[in-house]
Parts: C-alpha cells; sequence; structure tokens
C-alpha cells in the first residue's frame, strides 16, 4: 500500500514540476507548484516525517506560495501568456548544465549500494521507537532545542532581518 | 522505497536546475530555485528514516531559510518591477559583459 501511494506521489510530483517549468502562464505554474509540494508532503508522511508534511503544506503550499501568488497578482502578470523560454544558445547552455547535472547525479546511484553511508544505517525500526517513545512533533523538538539550539536561534534573527529587509527594498521612497 | 526516494529527489533537482536556465519569467526561475530545496529536503527526509531525526530538522531550517529568501527575493523583483515595468530577465543587462 505505501509503495503503490509512493510512486502515485512521485508521479504527481514530477508530472506537476515538469508541467510548472514549461507553462507559460504564470499563474498556471504556480499553481502546478503547488501540487508538486502537495505530493512531496505525502511522500513525506510515508518517511513518518509527519511534522514536516505539516510544516510543509502549512509554511510551503500555504504561506510562501501565497506569496509568490501575491506577487503575481500585484504586478499584474496574470494575463502574461507570452512565450518565456529561451531560445539558442540560453537553451542549449540550459540543457548542457541540466543534462550534466542529471549526469553526475546518475552516477551516484551506481555502486550505491557498496558506499560507506550504508555503515551508518541503523534501520527504520529506532527512529520508529523514538518516534513511538515522544511523538511526532517532540522527535524533532527535542534535538532543535538541545543540540541545534544555537541554529534555532539564528534563526530568528535570520527571519527579522528578512522581514527588515523585504520592507526596507518593497516599500516606495518617500 | 529509498534508492527510489532519491531518484524522485535527483529528477526533480534536475527539473529545478532546468527551470532556472531556460526560462526568462524572474519569478518562475525563483520558483524553480524553491523547487530544487524541495527536491533536497525530499532526500534529508528519506534518508533520516535511516540516519536518525537530525535529517528532519535540517529540513526545518532549510524551510525557514526558504521562507526568508522568498520574502527578501520577491521584494527584489518588485523593486525592479518598478524601475523596468517587467520581470523578464533580458532586460535587466546592467552586469552584463
Amino acid at each position: 500500500m505505501a509503495d503503490i501511494l509512493f510512486y502515485v506521489f512521485s508521479a504527481v510530483a514530477l508530472g506537476s514540476a515538469i508541467l510548472m517549468v514549461t507553462r507559460k502562464n504564470p499563474v498556471a505554474s504556480l499553481l502546478y507548484m503547488v501540487a508538486t509540494l502537495a505530493s512531496i508532503a505525502g511522500i513525506y508522511v510515508l518517511f513518518e516525517a509527519h511534522f514536516l508534511a505539516a510544516v510543509q503544506i502549512i509554511v510551503y503550499a500555504g504561506a510562501i506560495m501565497v506569496l509568490f501568488l501575491f506577487v503575481i497578482m500585484l504586478l499584474n502578470l496574470g494575463h502574461d501568456y507570452r512565450d518565456d523560454l529561451k531560445r539558442g544558445a540560453g537553451a542549449i547552455l540550459a540543457f548542457i548544465v541540466a543534462g550534466s547535472t542529471a549526469g553526475v547525479l546518475a552516477r551516484q546511484f551506481r555502486g550505491a549500494e557498496a558506499s560507506p553511508l550504508y555503515d551508518y544505517f541503523r534501520g527504520a525500526e529506532t527512529i520508529d521507537a523514538l518516534l513511538a517513545e515522544k511523538g511526532a512533533v517532540g522527535a524533532i523538538a527535542q534535538p532543535l532545542f538541545t543540540d541545534y539550539v544555537v541554529a534555532f536561534e539564528l534563526t530568528g534573527i535570520l527571519l527579522l532581518v528578512a522581514v527588515v529587509g523585504a520592507l526596507a527594498l518593497a516599500k516606495r521612497r518617500v | 522505497m529509498l534508492t527510489e526516494a532519491l531518484v524522485v529527489s535527483a529528477v526533480l533537482f534536475v527539473i529545478g536546475t532546468f527551470g532556472v536556465l531556460i526560462r526568462r519569467n524572474a519569478i518562475i526561475m525563483f520558483l524553480c530555485i524553491e523547487l530544487q530545496l524541495n527536491a533536497v529536503n525530499l532526500s534529508f527526509v528519506a534518508l533520516s528514516r535511516y540516519l536518525g531525526i537530525d535529517g528532519q530538522v535540517f529540513v526545518f531550517f532549510v524551510m525557514t531559510v526558504a521562507a526568508a529568501e522568498a520574502a527578501v527575493g520577491l521584494a527584489i523583483i518588485i523593486s525592479i518591477f518598478r524601475h523596468y515595468e517587467t520581470v523578464n530577465v533580458d532586460n535587466f543587462n546592467l552586469l552584463k559583459w
């Protein structure tokens, strides 16, 4: 069952990602992106990352995508159906770079079974026991507020800087 | 399921890379960068199932940074649009060699 769901979510994610890149209308692109994000959230659930799945829907599909949609509407780009794919040298460069990225990534899968990373694998039971003991939120919150507390506080400062910066950039000169 | 998830993550990343390079609309390019971030998040989550919960903490941080980046980036796009009346990157050639 989980496998079937995984393939369904993956197919939706990949299909809407391709449509997102190729649609001319920015609003259509954005809505396909929301579909991609929602199916990635579904895959998160299959990997027992329930908290992140909820955050993915609330923050990504909810807040960030609405911000994008707001900007598209504000700049009145919703009626823009012009073809904005690059042609000529730009397109060839895009194919070369994307193709070589694909090649580099594909090479990582060859002989991956012998990767030293597998020596560190603990098996899914360890995580399942942790999740059963602390719950989906507690399991993340515990390292977040102990081992990663400095990074967590810095993230708060980063968000403050981003809010101030966004306001300073976007407001009209008075 | 792990290998399949990593393959999906790699393909999503390549689609994102391709989108950044092939589109001219600055907002869509930005959206493709978000797709790349999500592809990496997916492999973090898939590996965290076997390597410990820290991967999920990393994804949490990546999401926060993505939110901050979206706010600042869209503000920059708005102020560029005020100046040039377009978000087509071909028109922003001040630094072009």
